[in-house]
């Protein structure tokens, strides 16, 4: 088969305030019509720029150097006029926030239409008609009614489906899709997958796919490509690449995710460190300094990728010097690459749950919002019901979690929870303090030691424009805790969660994701609270530095006995982290339970829709198992269609 | 030879050190990136070197002139240019140039005032309006939006007027009429960051309300109130002088850039020398701060064109 696109040796670089930063530094494949390609990598590895280059849609400063054949016809120094004739028509693109991508003020119809009349003369009927096809192609429900539609009358979901069919209007010969599901549900994510692949069918066309998901990468990619510090560190097809894997830092990606299928409540394998800054590297390997089995040689050189003989038959590129010595297990001479940390443990861990004490209950909290109409006169025309009776009691040393998808209310819980809302006829008693009783100012600060937060996005979380000891010492100062006492405790804390004391006048800005994120967390454990509130506290982390955080958590929780309350939409970080687990679905739980009871046997079938719809890091398992959607009006599951 | 290679060169591996990501990336610091960014921006450069000289020659000349500022030379009266009066002097024989520096010394100091009361008032009450929001809010933004169609002009001249001309009255009722624009300028930046997640989490720990303003919001709105301060200055200067001017601002003995031009104006044709060298000196203070506020707003800005550029 002939290559559609065949890239050698791409160089990405910008100028930036501190110097050149190279983004992208020597990237080669080559890519067959009908198949895709999986790039993976973490924020900052360069698998966006690669595929911005391709489509030749990077800033002026960019200097980019190598060759791109797309279909034979070199890309690289064609001009932007040059180009718009090929995007769009011979490649296209998916972006990741289906919001942004689709120009609100023109209605789905007119966009699609304006894509195919771009690039060919179709009458006005002929693209009306093909537009229509589009939409039914992607399962867009009634298009005739919805060509009319504006962008804000779809969900995300539909969104994205619509920006698919914009993609492959034109039968693209290429489609790069850059994290298209990142921004959405799972349930949602595995439709949208599935539509890709369907596009492809339809079309013929290569795919790219650029995500941080092993697990995406698992169900769609035939080959996989793992990036690091803008370099190809690994390229082989995706069961080669899952099963015998060469580089450490492949292995120590696929180690550090937590896996939604298997009950396993061993610590995970965090890469330590960060990936390092793409200016001025030195000829060494970039992982060198992460690497648990870095040798004097590694950083003597920077190693290239070569094939690896693995016994699997198939061409397998690594940029590993000892990756001969590693074999299948991900072992190496005999002891496993990234060793396993042991399973803290307390006299808590062996209590049973029922002689804990509990420190936060929360009887039927229900919540409205009303919906009002009139500019000037509000009027209250109705309701809606954002959480519904809910009921539930956090342990000490225990982690409850709540799962659930965007809307269903889990959110609002915790704001309600955080607010100290009283409660017509439910309760919250937050370590023996109900709030309904709270009635001066004295009290409700007593009560906030006991209960602290961590956000989701770190750097949001932080005050940019504070230094780490202030940020750490705030719940103390306004507890009005002693001065001396306090830069001792902001001490303690940093070194308590893994941060150099020696960094407590920096700002935030300074440290990576994962830093900032133990940041806020030494924050919450400043006032020695009982329980603590975490609100998706990893989902805005690469997978490698996610570990580490997930790892400290258990491991402060059973070191000072505390208690979570943890909302996320990551059913595989829940399964790991939590002990008790709800599932909320439209403000209610749907089911509320021991977290493997909930996980290996669900009983309503939203959850079966959700663990169903998770992709799970293993190609073989991944593409034999049967999908099922919940339907929300007959309360039932079916088998997964288009 | 691949078991051999196993035997005799492999390392044992060495435990997850979780607490080895310690070594944060070197970074710029924020000053030192503000002032490469303000640096490289030459008209802003050449800017604050004017306005250094300039305010430096307002406190320095009068120190060492050689006539008082309301001395009367009645040998000269209204002589141009000469060896004695170097800018000449007006129909009362006063030295225009030790008029025109005691007059630009009258201008700033009235105008650092109104541009410090001003930027302090605006970024309380609009961060604030933002953060306690309900009824605060709504209270805050219907007297600035009352302020805004009464006409201001007129309130400043009536009450300069009433005060004789005192300057510390004038500051007084530049203040009281400059603040509100700003101040709901500053309320919806402020709008944006009440939502974050810091803000928040500080309300969330026990922060009292008033210290989450003064910590987390007045900081974070930081470079448009330093860009509001440069601005505010020209806009000073501006209704200063525009009121002297009319005859509505600060009155002999006391004089300022506007009175002086104001006079001036009347025998631009026979004395031309005291018109001019206070509209100069007025024209370089005015560009030079604009010139400055420009360069700021490209280095705070991150968005900016300066951005990114090295």
């Amino acid at each position: 088969m002939s290559n559609v696109l065949s890239v050698r040796d791409l160089k990405v670089s910008f100028a930036s305030e501190a110097g050149r930063v190279d983004a992208v530094r020597g990237v080669s494949f080559d890519l067959e019509a009908g198949r895709t390609l999986g790039i993976v990598g973490e924020s900052g590895s360069g698998k966006s720029v690669t595929s911005l280059a391709i489509m030749g849609l990077l800033d002026e400063n960019a200097r980019v150097t190598g060759s791109i054949q797309f279909e034979g016809e070199e890309l690289l120094g064609k001009t932007d006029k040059q180009m718009s004739v090929i995007r769009g028509n011979g490649m296209s693109m998916v972006f990741q926030d289906p919001l942004t991508s689709l120009t609100p003020v023109f209605t789905i119809g007119d966009q699609l239409i304006e894509a195919l009349t771009v690039h060919r003369s179709l009458s006005r009927t002929e693209a009306w008609d093909r537009s229509l096809e589009l939409l039914r192609l992607v399962g867009i429900p009634e298009p005739e009614k919805r060509m009319k539609s504006f962008p804000h009358e779809f969900s995300g979901g539909m969104r994205q489906r619509v920006v698919i069919a914009i993609a492959m209007a034109n039968n693209p010969r290429l489609i790069i899709c850059d994290e298209p599901t990142t921004a959405l549900d799972v349930t949602i994510q595995a439709q949208i997958l599935d539509l890709i692949e369907k596009a492809q069918d339809e079309t013929g066309a290569a795919v790219i796919m650029i995500t941080h998901d092993m697990g995406v990468v698992a169900r769609t990619a035939d080959d996989v490509m793992v990036m690091y510090a803008g370099k190809p560190v690994e390229h082989a097809p995706a069961q080669e690449l899952f099963h015998r894997t060469r580089m450490p830092y492949s292995i120590g990606l696929l180690g550090a995710i937590p896996r939604v299928d298997k009950v396993e409540k061993e610590p995970l394998t965090p890469i330590k460190g960060n990936p390092p800054l793409l200016i001025d590297l030195p000829d060494a390997c970039p992982f060198a300094a992460r690497c648990p089995i870095a040798v004097a040689a590694c950083v003597q050189g920077e190693p290239e990728l070569l094939p690896v003989a693995t016994g699997g038959g198939q061409r397998h590129l690594a940029a590993c010097i000892r990756a001969d010595e590693i074999d299948d297990d991900a072992r190496i001479g005999g002891l496993p690459v990234y060793p396993v940390a042991p399973i803290p443990e307390s006299d808590l861990t062996r209590t049973p749950r029922e002689q804990r004490p509990v420190t936060l209950e929360v009887r039927n909290m229900v919540k409205t919002f009303p919906l009002t109409k009139g500019a000037f006169f509000k009027r209250k025309v109705g309701e809606v019901h954002a959480v519904k009776g809910v009921s539930f009691d956090v342990r000490e040393g225990e982690t409850m979690a709540i799962v659930g998808e965007s809307g269903s209310g889990k959110t609002t819980t915790l704001l309600q929870i955080m607010d100290f809302e009283k409660q017509a006829d439910g309760d919250i008693i937050i370590a023996g303090t109900s709030v309904n009783e709270l009635h001066d100012r004295k009290l409700e600060r007593r009560l906030r030691r006991d209960i602290q937060i961590v956000f989701q996005d770190p750097m949001g979380a932080l005050d940019p424009r504070m230094t780490v000891t202030d940020i750490i010492a705030e719940p103390m100062r306004a507890i009005g805790m002693d001065k001396d006492e306090v830069n001792t405790r902001v001490h303690e804390l940093m070194d308590l969660v893994g941060l150099n004391p020696a960094h407590r006048d920096r700002f935030p800005g300074a440290f990576s994701g994962g830093q900032r994120q133990r940041i806020g967390i030494a924050r919450a454990l400043s006032t020695n609270p009982k329980i603590i509130v975490l609100d998706e506290p990893v989902s805005a982390l690469d997978v490698s530095i996610q570990a580490g955080v997930i790892n400290l958590l258990d491991e402060l929780k059973v070191k000072l006995g505390l208690s979570y309350l943890f909302v996320a939409h990551d059913l595989s970080v829940i399964r790991h982290i939590a002990d008790r687990v709800a599932v909320m679905y439209l403000g209610e739980f749907v089911e509320h339970g021991d977290v493997d009871e909930v996980f290996d046997n669900p009983q309503h079938p939203y959850t079966q829709a959700l663990l169903s719809a998770i992709p799970v890091p293993d190609p073989d398992i991944e593409r034999t198992r049967q999908r099922v959607v919940f339907d929300p009006e007959t309360m039932s599951t079916r088998p997964a269609t288009v | 030879m691949t078991n051999q290679m196993i035997d005799s060169e492999i390392q044992p591996p060495v435990g997850p050190d979780t607490t080895a990501e310690r070594v944060p990336a070197k970074q710029l610091s924020k000053w030192t990136l503000y002032t490469r960014r303000f640096m490289r921006n030459k008209p802003a450069v050449f800017g604050i070197v004017i306005f250094v000289l300039l305010a430096l020659a307002s406190v320095i000349v009068p120190l060492f002139a050689r006539w008082e500022v309301n001395e009367m030379d009645f040998l000269n009266l209204s002589t141009g240019p000469s060896a004695d009066h170097w800018f000449g002097t007006n129909a009362s024989g006063n030295d225009t140039f030790m008029q025109t520096f005691v007059g630009l010394q009258r201008s700033l100091m009235i105008a650092l005032v109104v541009s410090i009361g001003v930027t302090v008032i605006s970024a309380i009450v609009g961060t604030a309006a933002a953060y306690f929001g309900g009824m605060v809010e709504r209270a805050t933004l219907l007297i600035i939006h009352f302020f805004m169609v009464v006409p201001p002009f007129l309130i400043l001249a009536l009450v300069s007027n009433d005060a004789g001309g005192d300057w510390r009255v004038i500051s007084l009722a530049l203040i009281f009429i400059g603040w509100f624009f700003p101040a709901r300028v500053i309320w919806t930046m402020a709008l944006s960051l009440r939502e974050r997640e810091y803000v928040h989490a500080a309300r969330y720990m026990g922060v009292p309300g008033m210290r989450v303003v003064l910590r987390h919001l007045l900081p974070n709105v930081g470079s448009l109130l330093v860009i509001n301060f440069t601005l505010g200055v020209v806009a000073a200067v501006m209704t200063e002088t525009g009121l002297s001017f009319i005859g509505f601002g600060v009155k002999i003995p006391d004089v300022s850039l506007g009175s002086l031009i104001g006079e001036g104006a009347a025998s631009v044709t026979s004395a031309p020398w005291l018109f001019y060298f206070p509209a100069l000196a007025l024209t370089l203070l005015t560009v030079s701060m604009a010139l400055v506020a420009d360069g700021l707003r490209d280095a705070l800005d991150p968005t900016s064109a300066a951005g990114g550029r090295a």
